[in-house]
């Protein structure tokens, strides 16, 4: 029966002009920002996703490993086509397929007809499972599933199958990163120590992070110094393969052989405090070598502190090339400085990155206004209470702590500023504002090519300022009358 | 349509069944017995759909398919430009599908449009005590700080159905206390087999809490229609109302592209319900027909051959006004849509092309490829059903190769052996028929393009195709060392 919530039929009644001009401008004053500021339960625009999507990202970076879904198969649809849209490149993953009957008598038969038939058609070297909301609500026991599966011979005998809890109701996809790696380095590395053998090598550890211009960048770094290295989920050509005719299934990823020798590395180090804290604490604890965690190089300061990390690591010292380099990035920015000086930024990101941008704000002589996290921790409000303090230039800057987009938009149109950082998520709140939206973040479905660009190390300051000083620049051409259009900026 | 019946040099019943066999060689044994039935040569002489369709998805086989919260958000209820649509439940599933159908909305948005993602961003606290009184604290919310919403969604996510939540309660209970329709829509991803059960869940809920409470306060006419099955991607309602309008309907409602839920709530008082996507909304035209007893009829708006049957078709349902009309825009419209074909035939003729969408296109645009002298030699879809079979078989020449849910291994294996010139299908397979040289075009988002229904769309179409397959980036692909 229609009209099921016995309300009074009424005449149609479309929305006037009138009405929509009256709350359009209430949506940009002060009293509305203090109502959705007060909001308790309503979530408008957030800036972050789930753990399973960083999990597959996570799988994809090592050789020959097909992601596997564990839950309800919309989900699965729904990681491969963000990542597909983001890098424009293919990324293949299996799921499960759960549906009623899963929610009734759990996951099992699934998992197991879903490994079966996975390594049958895509051959992996490795299957790493993670899970979507409905096997963590019922309470699937993954890892007895998977050792069953073993034991029927559902599952190759040679074929490592590790697997991370990753519930969409807690964290983000940053933390789903984290565990899946965490669950793919103690499979791999597991039996593998060995007491007095070093590899010489660097295990290195960027986190979730959808550049993969940051990846051949780093690479890039440590080829400089000749410091040989194990990229930990390198997703570079995963994302960034040739096109040259052939569709590789597993284009790249860390060797498996070498992800389970980096517990004998030399020295293990990642530049995500925030984004691999499980990872990173574990590794304290297992593996070999000295261990590192320390900021993305994002900006001169981090990226100096970088290098320097590196020299002292392998007693090598930094690159003549990498100092000319450095050098190089600084002329950028005292050639461009004007452009930016004084400039009133927005920014929001992962909180890694958003450490990065503020960093490199600061040193820019740009101010970093409104700092806003979707998902992040007392310890980071901390460390950007403390850059933003440490600085002239951060005065003004405040932090926003688990604040969605809509928060953003109430900030940027009752305190504006210049320009906006963030991803393609940002765009409507930069229109509103009238502002230029700097698509540095995770995802970027809006514009090609970005994730090729770096942002760490020197290049990456380079790739910055470029962008966001010509962006200035464009906007004074665009907005300039006939008489201030003029041939020098 | 025609009867006749089309052939494809090289491609016989015997070639395509061989080609089946191979590819399902390298299941194990149970996944090629699932898999089986739904593989099958084409037999438009049949009339009747020759695989098993709307099944369990093969777990581990890489299926393109997504779930029944799918359906609801992105495709029913998601598009309804006036209404606040809250993903209840974590805050993966709205954050994915936060404006990547391209179903485009007029208004302002955050003021009487609503292109946003809402969500009550469950955390583990609500797994465990529930979320029934976050969801009215957050209604509350939404209405204060959306006021001109005509209404609100809540779509649950799975989460939602597995602690037992009472969203109907809350949604009742907050109806009257806020006095806007509140729609509970119990969606969770798991349920069914597909996006499909999420189309009609939906229909479903709006048969139970919306149609009927609205009625047009201007006076009925004859020529009083509404557009059903019409999601506005890229534009296309924005090029098939104006269509209808100058052959002299009223389109009083359009569902769901674009869509007023006022309007929507008063569609019962209409004549004709013009249905495009029947997959996904002919529930609700059989709803209307039995109980308003509201007439409805298929009509297809892809290429100017389906487009002139289809007003020919809609026109016999009225009188001698509305039929010239008809004659009229199709003698206004077909002279262009001839210099488009003249213009890029000459470049496309003979290239064929494989498609595998939702649950519509992969028959809807065969005439389209067809105006520009293509050939279609395989179809398939992610989620339909049998009847949708039942009307591809006539569409396609005979003894094509038909999929129903067809894995990534499979669309490979086929793609190897009929080597097409263009592949058209979704997001997660076009990289990697990129990767091996093949043009590709998204039919679920146009490729950000569009719109591709309607006499104006169909330029864009043709352009698009053309582009796609004569881009002299595909030359490059071979390296010379």
């Amino acid at each position: 029966m229609a009209n099921n919530l016995g309300l009074t039929v009424k005449p149609v009644c479309d929305i006037t002009p009138e009405e929509e001009r009256r709350v359009r401008a209430w949506i940009d004053t002060p009293e509305y920002k203090e109502k959705n500021f007060a909001r308790q339960a309503l979530v408008v625009n957030p800036a972050h996703a789930c753990q399973p999507l960083g999990a597959e990202l996570c799988a994809h970076g090592f050789e020959g490993t097909l992601p596997f879904v564990h839950g309800s198969q919309g989900c699965a649809s729904y990681y491969r086509s963000t990542l597909n849209r983001h890098f424009r490149e293919p990324a293949p993953a299996v799921c499960s397929a759960m549906s009623e009957d899963g929610a009734v008598f759990g996951g099992q038969n699934n998992l197991h007809e879903g490994l079966e038939n996975a390594c049958a058609l895509y051959k992996p070297k490795m299957v790493a499972v993670f899970t979507s909301c409905m096997p963590e609500i019922i309470g699937d026991d993954l890892s007895a599933f998977i050792k069953n599966a073993r034991q029927k011979g559902l599952l190759p005998k040679d074929v490592p199958s590790p697997y991370a809890n990753t519930p969409s109701f807690n964290g983000s996809h940053v933390h789903g990163y984290d565990a899946m790696l965490a669950a793919i380095l103690e499979t791999l590395t597991e039996g593998r120590k060995v007491e007095g053998r070093c590899t010489g090598k660097l295990n290195f550890i960027a986190g979730f992070d959808a550049n993969t211009g940051n990846y051949r960048e780093y690479k890039r770094i440590f080829e400089a110094f000749g410091i040989p290295y194990t990229f930990l989920a390198d997703i570079s050509e995963s994302f960034d393969s040739p096109l040259d005719g052939t569709y590789r299934l597993y284009p790249g990823g860390t060797p498996l052989e070498e992800a389970a020798d980096s517990i004998n590395g030399k020295a293990t180090l990642s530049v995500a405090p925030y984004a691999t804290t499980r990872t990173f604490t574990w590794v304290k604890e297992s593996y070999s070598g000295e261990h590192v965690s320390m900021p993305m190089p994002m900006g001169i300061g981090k990226t100096d502190a970088f290098l320097l990390k590196l020299s002292e690591l392998f007693d090598k010292p930094v690159p003549a090339a990498l100092k000319a380099e450095r050098g190089r990035a600084v002329d950028a920015m005292t050639d461009s400085h004007q452009y930016i000086h004084g400039k009133r930024f927005a920014v929001y990101g992962d909180s890694d990155y958003l450490v990065g941008y503020v960093s490199f704000l600061l040193e820019m002589g740009a101010k970093p206004v409104h700092v806003l996290c979707s998902k992040g921790s007392k310890k980071l409000e901390k460390e950007l209470d403390g850059l933003l303090g440490a600085s002239p230039y951060g005065k003004e800057g405040k932090v926003y702590m688990n604040k969605d987009l809509w928060h953003l938009r109430s900030l940027l149109v009752t305190d504006p500023v210049d320009a906006l950082i963030g991803d393609t998520h940002g765009k409507f709140a930069a229109r509103d504002a009238k502002v230029p939206l700097f698509r540095f973040g995770f995802p970027i479905f809006d514009r090609v090519n970005r994730h090729r660009y770096p942002l760490v190390g020197y290049q990456g300051v380079i790739n910055m300022v470029t962008e966001i000083c010509n962006k200035f620049i464009d906007l004074k051409d665009d907005t300039s009358d006939d008489r201030s259009f003029e041939m020098m900026r | 349509m025609s009867g006749t019946v089309k052939k494809v040099d090289g491609i016989t019943k015997e070639s395509t069944q061989a080609m089946i066999d191979r590819t399902l060689e390298a299941y194990p044994e149970k996944g090629r017995k699932k898999r089986a039935p739904h593989l099958a040569p084409n037999d438009p002489a049949s009339g009747s759909a020759c695989v098993r369709s709307n099944r369990k998805t093969v777990p581990g086989v890489m299926s393109a398919r997504g779930c029944a919260y799918a359906g609801a958000k992105g495709v029913v209820w998601g598009p309804i430009r006036d209404m606040v649509h809250v993903s209840h439940g974590p805050v993966g599933c709205g954050w994915y599908s936060w404006g990547t159908r391209r179903n485009l909305m007029s208004g302002v948005n955050g003021v009487s449009s609503f292109a946003m993602q809402f969500t009550s961003d469950f955390q583990e606290k609500d797994i465990v005590y529930g979320g029934d009184k976050k969801l009215a604290v957050l209604l509350r919310e939404a209405k204060e700080l959306f006021p001109l919403a005509k209404g609100i969604s809540v779509l649950s996510e799975c989460p939602v159905g597995l602690i037992g939540d009472d969203i109907n309660a809350v949604a009742k209970q907050m109806s009257k206390e806020l006095d806007l329709p509140i729609i509970p829509c119990n969606c969770e991803g798991f349920r069914g087999v597909s996006q499909s059960l999420g189309h009609h869940i939906s229909n479903d809920t709006i048969r139970d809490y919306v149609i009927e409470t609205r009625e047009f306060s201007e006076p009925e006419t004859p020529y009083d229609i509404a557009l059903i099955g019409e999601y506005n991607i890229g534009g296309d309602a924005w090029s098939t109302k104006p269509l209808l309008e100058e052959c002299g309907f009223n389109v009083k409602a359009t569902w769901t592209g674009d869509g007023q839920m006022e309007h929507i709530a008063a569609t019962h008082k209409v004549k004709l319900n013009v249905i495009h996507c029947y997959r996904s909304m002919n529930y609700m035209c059989k709803v209307m027909e039995e109980k308003y007893g509201v007439p409805w009829i298929e009509l297809n708006f892809f290429g100017p051959t389906k487009i002139k049957e289809s007003l020919r078709k809609l026109a016999e349902r009225f009188d001698d006004r509305i039929k010239e009309n008809v004659e009229k825009v199709i003698a206004r419209y077909e002279p262009r849509m001839q210099e488009v074909i003249e213009e890029v035939r000459p470049r496309l003729e003979g290239k064929k092309v494989m498609l595998y969408v939702g649950g519509l296109r992969p028959r809807h645009t065969v005439g389209a490829y067809e105006d520009l002298g293509m050939t279609v030699v395989g179809s398939g879809y992610e989620f339909a059903h049998s009847d949708d079979y039942d009307r591809t078989a006539p569409e396609m020449p005979d003894a094509t190769v038909i999929y129903d849910d067809a894995s990534e291994y499979e669309l490979e294996q086929f793609v190897h052996d009929l080597k097409p010139d263009l592949v058209a299908s979704g997001i997660k397979e076009k990289y990697l028929f990129q990767k091996m040289g093949l043009p590709f075009r998204q039919m679920h988002s146009w490729d950000y393009s569009g719109p591709y229904h309607g006499y104006k769309g169909f330029p864009i179409f043709a352009r698009d195709i053309d582009m796609a397959i004569n881009s002299p980036t595909w030359r490059l692909v071979k390296s010379p060392f």
